[in-house]
């Protein structure tokens, strides 16, 4: 047989014959990889647990003709747990698994910043001290900068004019100066920008120091964001409840 | 045509469009006539077979055979996911109440939301005080667990006992998998959900 071993996050799982599951991962060293858990739905499976969505785990593969075969696994973290006893973080959890799932768009090509973004991500949303939403959004921004499609929100996109800077754009790839200004393009408000700089940045106290009130704004520039650099809408993205 | 037959095979669970595309052409390679009995048969099931208008369950009148039987205690409800679960815990014997199918578990990467079960449903028939305790009997797995969360947070407000079957049920597997003497120890030592 031949094996080889990984660290992983549980993205997705479907259900496959009787008792099986589709599983798909995204690795530390092999990037998106799909393989099945056998028997994983019987629930005396010994490892079943441990191939749950949201589950950080050392895992042994076994090469297989079409898809890879589930040997082994161990937990590394239970971010399942927590993030399932929280309905707002399970759901703002989810839409960050499947964005990671559609930003590493071929399997077993490495992505080694997008995994470390995404267990870091978890980790946090895990954790319960940061606003679920707040870390949904930052996740959103750095995947996407990973992903080649950083968005600028302080100097112009276009001209590189230094900022802060009124109108966003999201084809235009972040705010624009006056002299580049394209039409229909938002003007959300300073504070909005501010909180959007630091969640790119990861910048916390930044982030956490702007006024509640402009996050919902700042979530409706992310999702813009985001829908312009997908091609098909993120479905779990509308049942996140903020 | 061909086009339309691959994009509505393509809207079934687990079919992906190259499987929706293989099973398309398998259709088109096909005899006539097998195809035609394959037709027969999806009709049949939606003409023959139908949800319970209460509970959500499997039946074949309007209501399914459990709702229908005087003998159920109507002061319990069990909420589960599927059918097939109710078959699993009437095996083992230890409940006397009645159902609430919800048609799934919530699961938004795969489009599902709370709207998209019967939870309307279930919160219309605790309208009235009949009911004084539901059980949570969600699958035992991520999905399950958050979907027994959301309904918490629904139900807790109206002031009656929420329970959730006993840990012991190994968490990952399908309710259905369980065998009769975990899953009847389970509903025995279940819990308040309390926070
Ligand atoms: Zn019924």
């Amino acid at each position: 047989m031949n094996l080889y071993r990984d660290e992983a996050v549980v993205l997705r799982t479907q259900k496959l014959g009787e008792a099986d599951r589709i599983i798909t991962f995204l690795t530390r060293n092999t990037g998106r990889v799909r393989a099945v858990g056998k028997g994983v739905r019987r629930t005396k499976s010994k490892f079943g647990a441990r191939l749950e969505p949201f589950m950080h785990v050392d895992v042994q593969f076994a090469r297989g003709r079409t898809l890879d075969i589930v040997t082994q696994a161990e937990t590394l973290s239970p971010f399942g747990e927590a993030i399932s006893g929280d309905y707002a973080r399970y759901t703002a959890g989810t839409a960050m698994l499947e964005t990671a799932e559609r930003l590493v768009v071929e399997e077993l090509e490495p992505a080694l910043q997008q995994y470390l973004l995404l267990v870091g991500a978890l980790r946090v949303l895990a954790g319960g001290e940061r606003d679920g939403s707040l870390v949904l959004d930052s996740f959103l921004l750095r995947s996407l900068a990973v992903a080649g499609y950083a968005p600028t929100f302080g100097g112009c996109a276009r001209c590189g004019a230094p900022g802060p800077h009124r109108s966003f754009s999201a084809g235009a790839g972040g705010m624009l100066c006056g002299s580049c200004r394209v039409p229909g393009a938002a003007t959300p408000a300073a504070e909005t920008v501010v909180l959007l700089g630091a969640l790119l940045a990861g910048d916390w106290p930044t982030a956490e120091a702007v006024d509640p009130r402009f996050r919902k704004a700042a979530s409706g520039v992310v999702a813009a964001y985001l829908q312009w650099h997908l091609e098909r809408s993120l479905r779990s993205l509308v049942h996140v409840e903020r | 045509m061909v086009q339309d037959l691959i994009d509505e095979l393509g809207r079934l669970p687990g079919v992906g469009p190259k499987s929706a595309q293989r099973i398309a052409f398998h259709l088109l390679s096909t005899d006539p006539t097998d195809v035609r009995r394959l037709a027969g048969v999806l009709m049949e099931v939606k003409d023959r077979v139908r949800f319970c208008v209460t509970c959500g369950n499997v039946a074949e009148e309007e209501q399914c055979r459990i709702c229908r039987d005087p003998r159920r205690d109507l002061t319990v409800l069990c909420v589960v996911e599927e059918s097939k679960d109710v078959i699993a815990i009437e095996r083992t014997r230890e409940f006397r109440g009645r159902y609430h199918v919800l048609g799934g578990a919530i699961s938004p990467i795969e489009g599902i939301g709370p709207d998209e079960l019967r939870i309307r449903e279930l919160m219309q028939r605790l309208a009235d005080d009949t009911v004084t305790e539901v059980i949570l009997a969600t699958d035992p797995n991520l999905e399950g667990e958050a979907t027994a969360t959301y309904l918490t947070r629904m139900l807790r407000p109206l002031g009656l006992r929420v329970t959730r079957l006993a840990s012991g049920l190994p968490v990952g597997g399908d309710l259905e998998y369980a065998d009769e003497v975990t899953l009847g120890r389970a509903f025995e030592g279940r819990r308040s959900v309390d926070d």
